[in-house]
């Protein structure tokens, strides 16, 4: 995460050796500057610096923070909620990770900001299972966070009062939409709930609760410190901020970088990520996790902020590519997604239910060869029959994402599957030097 | 029977949250981490406990992927079935590590000692193909280092 001069105000302080910042290396930084000023602020004054900030959330679905708490209303008595969501689950996807294990009170300064501006009294970090070292280090910031009187009542004597929770899931992809992670926190299934009422009005046990993406509440420090133009400024584009770039896949030097928001996914593979492989081609690339459009070799001069990715068919997601190179099949790519999506439906509704096995097993039966010619176009109609406004959340549209995607650009491979009865691959894939 | 230290750690849960069923998976976790996994006899206890059906807190068991319904072996590997890790060869993985315990995903082996899960995306998919055995996360894996991890753990 080293080695430029660009701003990085996100990452440029992570320690060499991955460890996280403690409580007094974060304030030796500036860490809690910008809370202090906060609470000399009105929350309404923190609302509208962040709306005109234009920081949009890094969740994946890139809708602008400051509306959204816009939302919540203000004269009502409390509990409020605040949630950070932690669920990082989105398969490609390994941003947050940095932020949970590395920079734990950076989270918790945007935490307690974005709290105070919509007044929760309340808050929680939703973690995924798996991160182990983050829940450990979140646990032990958020002591250290109530020791300095950060947390707790009477927050730097300003009158304000805040708790701070973590709560770890047991593994279910839903928790990550937000109204799920709401009913998991509940303890109930995590199955998403009906909006309207959104959550900003009646969320988490009724109350006005907002949930914003980790990297998203990681924002808003060097927002309050730096102001509104200062971070429209570090981007490229007319979405504002840094972003966390992810590679993952068949390429030199897989890895995460913060860079300006709008880079092209040609610089993001070509110099950050070393280029591919030695003897493979670039084929595609998820610009944003499992649920976004292919982009291909015609689009690798696409800036990669939510409205240039959105303005070519995909979306940004959460920004973290993964790339099918030229001996990997595509078939095979499609089917690992499938079968992902097809085991994290919650099952609430049909179309999703039912509908996201019998694409994976199309997927399977063309993948070892007993494919028929109309299973291509019976996977074109499951596009648009699980596509948006069919099914009760964006899970199976977003399972479509990728399918419709590689129907239009690797169709001549779907074809060959049928016609020569199976895949050819994984010749290809011997000849590569295995790891 | 719920044990005293159960029972006190799901009092703190409950207390936490405006009403007892909300402390449903709180509770499973608790119980799992004492006793591995959640029996019939262990759900049925909590559910009283709970003051909600057995079903009701079953249907909430069986939707995560995490708590587990049956019984499992002293230390859980976590196989990342997901994109990345399937790029990057994860299936060799997974080959190897059946090879060396003799079990397929869902099974535990003879001795108890490992059960073996396919897991979605564990998030370090920039060191693909990853595994996790227990709590400890392994990365960039390779199959000639696995005979050496698995011999960490007794």
């Amino acid at each position: 995460m080293n080695g430029s001069t660009m701003e990085k105000p996100l990452t440029q302080h992570l320690r060499e050796d991955g460890k996280p910042l403690s409580l007094k290396e974060y304030e030796q930084i500036g860490g809690y500057q910008a809370l202090k000023k906060v609470m000399k602020m009105t929350p309404q004054e923190v609302q509208k610096l962040v709306k005109d900030s234009n920081l949009k959330g890094r969740g994946g679905a890139g809708f602008s923070t400051g509306l959204k708490w816009s939302f919540v209303p203000m004269n009502v008595p409390s509990p409020k909620y605040l949630i950070a969501n932690a669920d990082e689950m989105e398969p490609g996807t390994f941003k947050d990770r940095i932020f949970l294990e590395q920079t734990p009170h950076q989270l918790i300064e945007g935490m307690i900001i974005a709290s105070f501006a919509i007044q929760a009294s309340e808050s929680f970090v939703f973690l995924r299972w798996a991160y182990k070292t983050a829940a450990a280090e979140i646990l032990k910031a958020i002591h250290e966070a109530h020791q300095a009187g950060y947390l707790g009542k009477n927050i730097l004597s300003s009158g304000y009062n805040l708790e701070m929770h973590l709560h770890t899931g047991v593994g279910r992809y839903m928790c990550g939409e937000e109204t799920a992670l709401l009913n998991s926190l509940e303890g109930k299934r995590a199955n998403p709930r009906a909006k309207p009422p959104f959550p900003q009005v009646s969320g988490l046990f009724g109350r006005p609760t907002i949930v914003n993406n980790v990297e998203t509440l990681c924002c808003l420090p060097h927002i309050v410190n730096n102001g509104a133009d200062w971070f429209k400024k570090l981007s490229l584009t007319q979405d504002a901020g840094t972003k966390i770039y992810g590679v993952s896949g068949k390429v030199k030097k897989p890895g995460a970088w913060e860079l300006p928001m709008g880079v092209t996914l040609r610089e993001l593979i070509e110099e950050h990520a070393g280029g591919m492989q030695d003897g493979l081609k670039f084929r595609g690339a998820l610009p944003g996790g499992a649920s976004t459009d292919f982009l291909v070799e015609e689009h690798l001069d696409v800036k990669m902020d939510f409205t240039s990715v959105a303005a070519v068919g995909s979306r940004l997601g959460t920004g973290t590519v993964v790339i099918l190179d030229d001996k990997t099949c595509p078939v095979g790519f499609v089917k690992n997604l499938e079968h992902f999506f097809a085991q994290e439906s919650c099952g609430y509704c049909t179309p999703c239910r039912e509908g996201l096995p019998w694409v994976e097993k199309i997927l399977q039966s063309i993948e070892s060869g007993d494919g028929r010619a109309e299973d291509i176009k019976l996977l074109d109609s499951h596009t648009h029959l699980l596509g948006p406004g069919n099914t009760f959340c964006a899970l199976a549209p977003g399972a479509m994402e990728p399918l419709q995607s590689a129907l239009k650009y690797f169709r001549d491979d779907f074809e060959q599957h049928v016609r020569e009865k199976g895949c050819n691959y994984s010749s290809k894939r011997k000849l590569q030097t295995t790891r | 029977m719920l044990s005293k230290e159960e029972i006190k750690e799901i009092d703190e849960a409950i207390s936490m949250v405006p009403y007892k069923k909300a402390a449903s998976i709180e509770a499973l976790k608790i119980v799992q981490h004492h006793r591995k996994w959640v029996s019939d006899e262990s759900l049925k206890e909590v559910a009283g406990y709970l003051e909600i059906s057995a079903d009701e807190l079953d249907s909430v068991a069986t939707f995560y992927n995490l708590i587990f319904r049956q019984p499992v072996g002293k230390h859980i590997i976590l196989v990342c079935d997901s994109i990345s890790c399937w790029v990057m060869g994860h299936e060799k993985i997974k080959e190897k590590l059946s090879e060396l315990l003799n079990i397929d995903y869902g099974q535990t082996t003879a001795d108890g000692r490992f059960t073996l899960l396919p897991n979605p995306c564990l998030g370090t998919c920039d060191c693909a193909p990853a595994i996790m055995v227990g709590n400890d996360l392994y990365r960039n894996l390779k199959t000639d280092e696995l005979e050496k991890i698995l011999s960490k753990y007794n």
